[in-house]
């Protein structure tokens, strides 16, 4: 089930964008999912694309899918719409290159404008938080966020999983150097494996790239900044997922089915890995911040929290929450984790974010590995 | 940042904890450790973010914050003691790109 209602203008390729926009613009109680994939793409990251595609029309949040198609896209299209129907909602399509642009977009308007309608006569209703599936990420980090912010999501993330809910991260490139201690928390060895072998494949990736994650690493900023080893750096980050037993690994596009917490093989940057969470089902989630980021996300809210009070004092538009450094130390944390969980079950009944008031997040990203051709 | 609390102990089976503050040399910081309080007679200056340690740590010995090993001590460490990376190396290896020891 989800925390909101939308309809899901979903682009099937990069060509498609302008018309999902114009019609998410026009039409109240849409939400557009816009992106640069589904075409010029080798196989394997076709194969992302669509699953992806197909994961993000079967979030939760949405009611409805509207599928705006170029036609000649290398997006399996046909399998999108069929695995978002099999859910049990609503999917149309329209298709540019068939009549056009404009009567596209009219033919669009017209079946968008509808799907909101059936969409609006469904009652909101009570559940229990163990229904909750909740995304955790981390960016704009400073100093207070591996003492502060990542910790308090964290514990806001072991009350969804002790509730019964499931909880979500990833940002495999912030596992490096502590790859280890998370594949102790796995709940066997197979998982272990996998968090082990997310992690070098990630590596591999940027070494065939002609980078190389784990030398100076921590950097000379981290170092000034009082971090030593990166096992510090990476412990700071994995924080923000809590400290319960990591049920399975799953890959960049795929829906998270189960209770507990999960880990998403994902890029740590925001608009791809926003996207991830999205397709991992999640319905609402939690945003560690140190120096403030404004991203939200078109169809599930967003819940900025900082622990740097600076930055929530300069960014009052866009930071949701302040954990004090103070209110986390020693017993603090479990009382902060718990107020932490309170907005999140608040915003999953109907509060709005500053992110969706604002309505910024619009511009999400599609992760794929290979070449564009 | 104007805080109050002076540092930081992010969990019970730490050995070291987080200066929430620049601390000069010779201050004496209290901390809460899970409830109980500490208190720490700091030999150095320590900057804002930067760590010192609650205990005496022998050389090789581990270095814990979050409750895990976040380096090992490469020199004699002593309670109070500022601690980076002139006495803690990584067991994580900052320069084998296939990673360190399983």
């Amino acid at each position: 089930m989800g925390v909101r209602n939308y309809i899901g203008v979903i682009s099937t390729v990069g060509c498609a964008n302008d018309v999902a926009f114009w019609i998410a613009q026009r039409i109240k109680g849409t939400a557009p999912f816009l992106h640069q994939a589904g075409c010029g793409q080798l196989q394997p990251d076709l194969e992302i694309v669509t699953r992806t595609l197909s994961a993000i029309g079967q979030n939760p949040n949405l009611a409805g899918v509207l599928l705006v198609s170029l036609g000649c896209e290398s997006t399996d299209v046909g399998r999108v719409e069929r695995e978002i129907a099999a859910t049990g909602k609503p999917v149309k399509k329209i298709v540019i290159q068939k009549a056009g642009a404009t009567v596209a977009l009219n033919e669009g308007l017209l079946i968008a404008q509808a799907l909101v309608s059936e969409a609006s006569q469904v009652r909101q209703q009570e559940f229990d938080d163990s229904h909750l599936v909740l995304g955790v990420k981390c960016g704009g980090s400073d100093t207070t966020s591996g003492l502060a912010s990542n910790p308090a999501v964290g514990a806001a993330c072991d009350m969804v999983v002790d509730s019964g809910g499931t909880c979500i991260f990833g940002e495999t490139t912030e596992f490096l150097g502590a790859e280890h201690i998370l594949a102790r928390r796995a709940v066997n060895k197979k998982v272990a494996d996998k968090i082990f072998k997310i992690v070098d494949d990630m590596e591999k990736r940027v070494r065939a790239s002609g980078g190389d994650m784990r030398g100076g690493n921590p950097s000379a900023g981290n170092i000034a900044g009082g971090l030593t080893t990166i096992e510090e750096k990476s412990l700071g980050a994995i924080a923000k997922g809590g400290t319960r037993p990591i049920q399975d690994v799953y890959q960049y596009g795929e829906h998270v089915r189960g209770k507990g917490l999960f880990v998403v093989d994902s890029p740590g940057r925001e608009p791809e890995f926003l996207t991830a969470l999205a397709a991992a089902g999640a319905q609402v989630a939690l945003f560690s911040t140190g120096l403030g980021v404004p991203q939200g996300f078109p169809f599930f809210p967003v819940i900025k929290v900082t622990g740097n009070p600076v930055t929530f004092q300069r960014l009052p538009d866009h930071i949701d929450m302040l954990v004090e450094m103070a209110a986390v130390k020693g017993s603090g944390l479990k009382a902060t984790g718990q107020r932490i969980y309170q907005e999140v079950l608040a915003v999953a009944s109907g509060k709005q974010t500053k992110a969706e008031i604002l309505g910024y997040g619009n511009f999400p990203g599609l992760y794929t590995l290979g070449p564009i051709v | 940042m104007e805080l109050k609390e002076k540092a930081i102990v992010l969990n019970e089976k730490d050995n070291v904890a987080t200066a929430l503050a620049d601390l000069e040399a010779g201050s004496s910081v209290e901390l809460d450790v899970d409830g109980g309080l500490l208190t720490v007679k700091v030999a150095a200056r320590i900057p804002f973010g930067h760590k010192f340690s609650l205990a005496h740590i022998e050389q090789g010995g581990p270095v814990i914050k979050y409750g895990e090993v976040i380096g090992k001590a490469s020199a004699t460490i002593n309670a109070g003691d500022y601690v980076h990376v002139h006495n803690v190396v990584s067991t994580r290896g900052s320069t084998g790109a296939e990673g360190g020891a399983r």
